[in-house]
């Protein structure tokens, strides 16, 4: 119960986090913000049991704050002049808040047999104890039964059908053994996205553009 | 152009923290099969680590240690290396099959080609963000026609 109060109120603070980013007149401001909500999601991450992910998390966030900050500073207008209509944003805001709220219980709030596990409870809480979730976690995680024979003696791991992560692939973080081996597709198209985007990145922000061979809009005299 | 980057604090405390950042990415990245982490987030790390050097002596002078044909090169390379971890599957059958024997479970040596994979996608991502960073550090010169 402890942790579920934490994670509501790290909601709240992203939530507060975000309504200043936005609403904020200073552009540097509206980074920080941001970055304060990334940062208050990495540690919602980890306490809902997803290291991989808040590692990932906190480390994009600081690379992306550094970067934001960078490209913010240097521009010497940073406030906005236009006038903001409040009333506008605070109802988007409220409908999404309300659409996250309704996800949220829809997700961990209402028990229902056989949908997902209660918010906050890792998959592999279940391992152990009670039985796996049946469907793709359980080839993922292994069936319990046969984990038990294993541990006991009466079934070897030579063929490790049926067992899991750690004896189907041999790696002991499951996450990864998901993410690289069941999914690797999944991650082969990530990774092209991330290419691709970079790619696209490099293509617009060329330092010189297509004027000529030898001057580009870096080397024209009259730019400065 | 004399005084490039921050001050001399600032320089020489990145001259130190530098390498043990880039070590720890590496570290995230080698031992994702292992523990919390894996390729990407130790790309990061690793682009972060180049960030702080660009940051800290400027876009000219860490021309030496990173400039962006490296950052192109690094980024390419990673990703037909990860491309051709996946082909590799074809030597027992199927695109993307992990080929290498299993291995014992909590070696760094397991998980087959699953290590392999985290250090492409560790140059990958690493480059690819530096790259990117450093496209993004010109961008301010055009905009504001000064001298970075």
């Amino acid at each position: 119960m402890g942790v579920e109060l934490f994670i509501v109120a790290l909601i709240g603070f992203m939530l507060l986090a975000a309504l200043i980013a936005v609403e904020a007149r200073d552009l540097l401001s509206s980074v920080i913000c941001v970055g304060a909500a990334g940062f208050a999601l990495s540690v919602i991450d980890l306490l809902v049991g997803a290291p991989d992910l808040a590692i990932t998390q906190v480390v994009v966030e600081v690379v992306a704050l550094v970067l934001l900050i960078r490209m913010v500073v240097t521009r010497s207008d940073t406030s906005v002049t236009a006038p903001r209509d409040a009333l506008r944003t605070g109802l988007v805001l409220l409908a999404g808040g309300v659409i996250l709220a309704a996800a949220f219980f829809a997700v961990g709030g209402v028990q229902r047999a056989g949908t997902m596990p209660p918010f906050g409870e890792p998959v592999l809480a279940h391992a152990k104890g009670d039985k796996v979730p049946p469907g793709v976690s359980q080839q993922y995680l292994g069936d319990p039964d046969e984990l038990d024979k294993v541990s006991a003696g009466t079934r070897t791991a030579d063929d490790p059908n049926g067992l899991g992560a750690a004896y189907e692939t041999g790696t002991a973080n499951a996450v990864m053994a998901i993410l690289l081996d069941y999914r690797a597709y999944d991650t082969l198209g990530e990774a092209t996205i991330i290419f691709v985007s970079i790619l696209g990145a490099y293509v617009i922000l060329r330092p010189k553009g297509r004027i000529g061979p030898e001057e580009g809009l870096l080397g024209r005299k009259g730019s400065a | 152009m004399m005084t490039q980057g921050m001050s001399l604090i600032v320089k020489n405390t990145a001259k130190l923290v530098t390498g043990f950042i880039a070590v720890f990415g590496i570290y995230i990245a080698m031992t994702g099969h292992l523990s919390p982490g894996g390729g990407f987030a130790g790309g990061v790390i690793l682009a972060a680590a180049a960030v702080l050097v660009i940051l800290a002596f400027g876009r000219r002078g860490a021309k030496g240690l990173i400039t962006d044909a490296q950052c192109h090169a690094w980024d390419g390379a990673g990703a037909l290396a990860f491309a051709v971890v996946a082909l590799c599957g074809y030597f027992s059958g199927q695109f993307f099959v992990n080929f290498i024997p299993r291995g014992k479970v909590h070696d760094l040596a397991s998980g087959g080609m699953i290590p392999l994979a985290n250090l492409a996608i560790l140059v990958k991502v690493g480059a690819g963000l530096a790259g990117a960073f450093l496209a993004l550090a010109a961008f301010r010169r055009l905009g504001m026609g000064k001298v970075a």
